[in-house]
């Protein structure tokens, strides 16, 4: 009863998810076909199929941005900053499970609290927090504001798994004369994976693409990420659709790489991180 | 014992103390100091912050009429995209999980835009609100792709709500996919058998049983609307006249453009109480609707 015959009523449904689905793609076809046209064919009409590869706007986009240098930037902030929150935050959320504290108590309730606060209610004081402890302008900077922000998220999704994680091997490793940090990264942190899995794709869809906090802690060209980088661009070339549009591209390439190779993770650790949030 | 205590503390320190350490000095005193600061005249020039009371916060209320018009704009936004999000994401899952050819494609066609940033996201779909809409306008000659999206307040206002809708709508969708696979097969075949039309069995029994998918649905398409910014920022950056400025634009702006932070702060704060108290309602809202359901 379940797999039903492909019915008409089927088709027609099927149809009309597939008008929907060119929609979504439109934008994209009109990123891609401008992109690879000459400025002059563009303005003359920026909706048609392009008649040529126009590369030169990429050559030229992938100087001006400085490509390889924004693209390093945002992989080392965005790779760094994940690896130590998760570390920190799984540490702290298994310790808070296991040893409940008052002051662990009184945190979790903070964490909680922190996850409505939006960033720019912070922002001001931050930059000046932020300026006192020399972290303006430096990529180790942006990326210890990252761990203070990413904490209560993750903190959050794993303290609700460490839960449901059985307390017997960790006891058998004591016993087997492990230290706590020991059993910690020996034992308890592989049965954690699940939900790391998932914390890691949260906070990589929220690092690779935030603006707000690299603009207002980055200030030298050197240390722009790929959206800082983008946005100099339009600064600078607003009317050059050409090489903006392979600039676009470009920015766009390495994270829907990402989402592609991972999909499957992805949508299941966004279903699942938004379920628990 | 004591040796005892001493080696849970050590422990304590190595387990807990980075992630509280980082999250205490960059988050909590923050805030805090954005409550303090929201009480002072602090503009950069005169570099010491001074006292004045709630002067800020009667500054908001009654001289700022750019932040009366980013706050009017952030509600009126919130309210039809997150209706208009939610609503177009539902019917998508519904028609997904059906055995349909193209679902898998489909649902990562739709899916993509949400990993993409919204400053990248913004710059797009102004190349094409101001290039290739007008071009599609001028071949096809129908008024809808002839009107000047970006250039007045009410069509600008439609052209945020359409990329928002774009960009969101596929994360939505997956949360309602993910809900309506749990629903157990069985009391959609007694539906049937009862002969319940496909509609009742919707409005009776699917849609009670997604309720829970809602409430987090709508939670996060609200945490998102109120607090806009990248997306709208490379789109319009709050154009024509301020008309599309979000309160989170508006205040960026004041901070750091002109450069007023106390009276930025107290903004700051204001938004807080206010995104704080919204989602809270919302919750409780629907939590209670889940007992009912």
């Amino acid at each position: 009863m379940t797999r039903r015959a492909y019915s008409r009523k089927y088709l027609a449904i099927e149809v009309l998810v597939l008008l929907v689905g060119l929609l979504f793609l439109a934008p994209f076809y009109f990123v891609l076909a401008n992109a690879v046209k000459p400025f002059g064919a563009i303005v003359q009409n920026a909706a048609s199929f392009p008649e040529g590869f126009y590369y030169e706007n990429f050559t030229e986009a992938w100087r001006v941005v400085r490509f390889p240098r924004v693209l390093f930037n945002s992989f080392v902030v965005t790779s760094v900053s994940i690896s130590g929150m998760v570390i920190m935050g799984a540490m702290a959320a298994w310790r808070m499970v296991r040893r409940p504290h008052r002051v662990s108590r009184v945190y979790f309730v903070l964490f909680v609290a922190a996850m409505v606060i939006p960033f720019q209610s912070v922002m001001i004081p931050m930059v000046k927090v932020a300026n006192v402890l020399n972290l303006i302008n430096t990529l180790h900077g942006v990326i210890i504001i990252y761990f203070g922000f990413g904490m209560p998220l993750t903190v959050f999704l794993l303290h609700g798994f460490v839960k449901s994680v059985p307390k017997e091997l960790e006891e058998s490793a004591y016993i087997d004369g492990c230290t706590t940090v020991q059993s910690f990264f020996r034992v308890v942190l592989p049965l954690l994976q699940t939900m790391v899995v998932t914390v890691i794709i949260l906070q990589t869809l929220w690092i690779w693409n935030d603006f707000l906090l690299p603009l207002l802690v980055l200030f030298r060209e050197g240390l722009h990420t790929i959206p800082l980088g983008i946005f100099k661009f339009f600064g600078q070339y607003m009317d050059q659709w050409g090489g903006a549009l392979a600039t676009l591209t470009m920015g766009m390439i390495p994270i829907i790489a990402f989402f592609l190779a991972l999909q499957r993770y992805i949508i299941s650790g966004v279903t699942s991180g938004s379920v628990k949030g | 014992m004591t040796q005892r205590t001493l080696h849970g503390i050590k422990d304590d320190v190595i387990f807990m103390g980075p992630g509280f350490l980082f999250f205490t000095v960059i988050v909590l005193i923050s805030f805090f100091m954005g409550v303090f600061y929201s009480f002072t005249e602090w503009n950069g020039v005169n570099r010491e912050p001074i006292w004045i009371g709630i002067q800020n916060y009667i500054e908001i209320f009654q001289g700022d009429d750019q932040a009366a018009t980013s706050a009017v704009f952030t509600a009126k936004f919130t309210a039809v995209s997150v209706v208009i999000a939610n609503t177009l994401a539902f019917f998508l899952a519904l028609a997904l999980v059906q055995p349909l050819k193209s679902a898998n494609v489909l649902r990562t066609i739709i899916f993509l835009p949400n990993v993409i940033g919204g400053i990248i996201l913004g710059f797009v779909w102004r190349f094409i609100f101001t290039n290739s809409v007008p071009s599609l306008g001028a071949v096809t000659e129908i008024a809808l792709f002839q009107l000047p999206w970006l250039g007045t307040p009410e069509t600008g206002f439609w052209a945020s709500v359409i990329v928002f809708v774009w960009q969101r709508t596929g994360y939505l969708m997956v949360i309602y996919i993910a809900a309506l696979l749990g629903i157990d097969q069985n009391l959609i075949e007694a539906a049937h058998i009862d002969g319940a039309s496909g509609w009742s069995i919707l409005r009776r029994v699917i849609l009670p049983l997604t309720v829970p998918a809602i409430t987090i649905s709508v939670f996060l398409a609200l945490s998102w609307t109120t607090k806009m910014f990248d997306v709208i920022f490379s789109l319009t950056r709050g154009g024509p006249f301020g008309s599309t400025e979000t309160f989170a634009m508006n205040i960026y702006f004041e901070a750091f453009q002109y450069n007023s932070y106390g009276l930025g702060s107290a903004k700051a704060i204001l938004f807080f109480f206010v995104v704080a108290t919204i989602s809270t309602i919302q919750v409780l809202v629907s939590k209670r609707w889940e007992v009912e359901a």
